[in-house]
């Protein structure tokens, strides 16, 4: 009886069928991570469209959101990217305000050219992004603790360096017309430029998480840490990498807002912290890692600023808004569990599993 | 004579005064399956990360064609062909098929200006090398291996090693966490592996499953050898007495027992989802 399978040698498979071609169907299409963060935008866009009247349908209706939508997308995209990876960071909260205190300050307060404002508000950035996963990988804290370290130690320094530099909390920032246009301006009166900003870095992220051996091993760092390592994954470097981008995108966020508004505030930017995260897992990337898609960040990014700022077109008190946030957010959670889980069981086409 | 692939001679281990291996020497050939029995906390596991490079020997050497080596890393030994395949197989249950298969040795190709990772590619030598080990209900590598059953995550990883040229193939537990046709379906691939010229080292507890593939055996008792015998040396009887002690054999005829009566049954299908 047991030796049977020793006797018998393995029938392997010989003419093998090609496997099946990428056939779009139904069934396929509710195994997308994506599906529950899709059903939820149309669900808040159906729902203000009704209740917000034409107003919040006019293109002064969807530039409000969108323009909400831009700047967070472009901080919820590496947000996301780095909760594949396994880890969150808060110090965007931070980054925001000290990228654009340091943009004012030099190119403002010390009427520096406004491009040294520009490099250095970035670089900012990319040091603080840098310090953060460096952190993380050598002292092995969860990524939740050390941003959280890092966000009130760079909220500290950026209070108290701009009262010692500036004297003042707030610092007014003239930019020219070209870094105006480029970074901070409205098209059409409605439209901030930060949307097109966004939409580059849509597709920058979204090549680099399903194109590109980088988003393998963000998935992978993701799903076990340990077997990516084995793997031969340079996992720190991977790490560093993803702090540095989110450091970069919070300190791009910063520093448009600064020639948009023509001033910086030390006080700025706090709501982004949970927003970011809001965002992403609305669009069904898993907070533990392993598992998200570009496609669900951007609609999870829409679907929070749509109620964010479709609240303002009812007749509804502006209070409610956040009740809704935070119901959406559970029902989108359970709703991208549902979905995850049909996405792992599903039924086989042939049944001949196992040949004996 | 030619040099066994893998060597081990007298290896210590000891995790500060606490001694794990004692003395252990093992050799194993290509195309041959050494079956490592023994009951919980025997040594097994330690000596599976000395072999995959997790931990370094406290003494004694270790030798692959006849030449000296050591492991810094799991990486190092999966460089010197020395693949491990855990018990719950695939780790990145979120991950497709394709992209698990290929992680940290992802097949890219050229479009436009960029490097891309060939998910086509992937997918289909996934498949097929899936396919070669008999696992023919996979036929879409953009599936989730959280989706695969439990015998299924073994092929995946043991295909994935053959794939990568491994040469030792080390096998931890992989009958313990599934069903007796999966299992079943798990020792016909070990013995594929073994037909390809791959050393494989099958770590087990189960006598049934080890003497079904085993052409050579060792029993690790308390951190030491206590036997090292080739197949038909000795009787079930006489491994499981050794391995557990007399006082627990009753229990596992039991359950041998019932191994032999559930393989006539038809095992429930999709059972075994870890």
């Amino acid at each position: 009886m047991t030796s049977q399978a020793h006797d018998q040698p393995t029938v392997v498979a010989t003419a093998l069928p090609a496997p099946h071609s990428s056939i779009p169907s139904i069934g396929r299409l509710v195994r997308r991570p994506e599906v529950g963060s899709l059903i939820g935008m149309i669900a808040v866009l159906v729902f203000f469209s009704i209740f917000g009247g034409a107003n919040f349908m006019s293109a002064g209706g969807a530039a409000s959101w969108l323009n909400v939508a831009s700047e967070l997308g472009i901080i919820a995209l590496p947000v996301g990217l780095l909760m594949i990876a396994g880890h969150l960071d808060l110090s965007v909260g931070s980054m925001i305000p000290a990228s654009s205190m340091t943009i004012a300050i030099i190119s403002g307060h010390y009427d520096q050219p406004i491009i040294v404002g520009i490099v250095a508000a970035l670089g900012l950035g990319l040091a603080v992004g840098f310090i953060n996963g460096v952190l993380v990988i050598r002292t092995k804290v969860p990524s939740f603790v050390v941003t959280l370290a890092t966000l009130f130690a760079l909220a500290g320094l950026t209070l108290g360096l701009s009262i010692i530099l500036s004297g003042s909390t707030s610092v007014a920032l003239k930019s020219g017309p070209i870094a105006k246009l480029v970074f901070g301006d409205y098209l059409g009166g409605k439209f901030q430029v930060t949307l097109f900003w966004w939409i580059a870095i849509v597709l920058v992220v979204g090549f680099v998480l399903n194109f590109s051996r980088f988003g393998n091993w963000i998935l992978a760092m993701g799903g076990d840490a340990v077997s990516a390592r084995n793997a031969g994954i340079p996992t720190d470097r991977v790490t560093i990498a993803l702090f540095m981008s989110s450091g970069l995108c919070a300190a791009f966020v910063g520093m448009s807002q600064a020639i948009l508004y023509n001033s910086a505030q030390v006080a700025a930017g706090q709501s982004f912290i949970f927003n970011s995260i809001i965002a992403v897992v609305i669009g069904g990337v898993l907070l533990t890692g392993g598992y998200g898609s570009v496609v669900g960040i951007v609609l999870g990014t829409l679907t929070f600023s749509i109620v964010n700022q479709g609240i303002f077109y009812t007749g509804f008190d502006a209070n409610w808004a956040s009740l809704i946030i935070g119901v959406l957010l559970l029902a989108a959670v359970l709703m991208n569990n549902t979905f995850r889980t049909m996405a792992l069981t599903y039924a086989p086409r042939t049944k001949s599993r196992v040949r004996s | 004579m030619t040099p066994p692939l893998l060597r081990l001679t007298g290896i210590n281990k000891s995790f500060g005064p606490i001694d794990v291996l004692h003395d252990i020497s093992l050799e194993v050939n290509r195309g041959e399956v050494l079956c490592l029995l023994g009951d919980n906390g025997a040594g097994k596991s330690t000596l599976i990360k000395i072999l995959s490079g997790v931990h370094k020997p406290t003494s004694g050497t270790m030798e692959m064609d006849g030449k000296a080596v050591a492991f810094d890393s799991p990486r190092d030994a999966s460089d010197h062909g020395i693949a491990t395949v855990h018990q719950f197989g695939g780790t990145f249950p979120l991950m497709s098929i394709g992209r698990s298969f290929f992680v940290g040795a992802e097949p890219t190709r050229r479009w436009g200006p960029l490097t891309i990772y060939d998910r086509k590619r992937a997918n289909e030598i996934a498949v097929t090398e899936m396919r070669q080990l008999g696992i023919t209900r996979i036929d879409d590598g953009d599936r989730l291996v959280g989706g695969l059953s439990g015998g299924e995550r073994q092929a995946l990883a043991i295909a994935r090693a053959v794939h990568f040229g491994a040469s030792v193939l080390i096998l931890d537990e992989p009958t313990a966490a599934l069903g007796v046709k999966e299992a079943a379906h798990v020792l016909r691939i070990v013995l594929q592996a073994r037909r390809k010229g791959i050393a494989v080292i099958f770590i087990t507890h189960n006598v049934v499953h080890a003497l079904t593939v085993g052409d050579h055996f060792a029993v690790l008792i308390r951190g030491a050898k206590a036997a090292d015998f080739r197949k038909g040396e000795k009787s079930r009887e006489a491994i499981t007495d050794l391995m557990a002690g007399g006082e627990q054999m009753a229990e596992l005829e039991a359950e041998i027992e019932s191994f032999s009566a559930a393989n006539d049954r038809h095992a429930p299908h999709g059972a075994s989802h870890a």
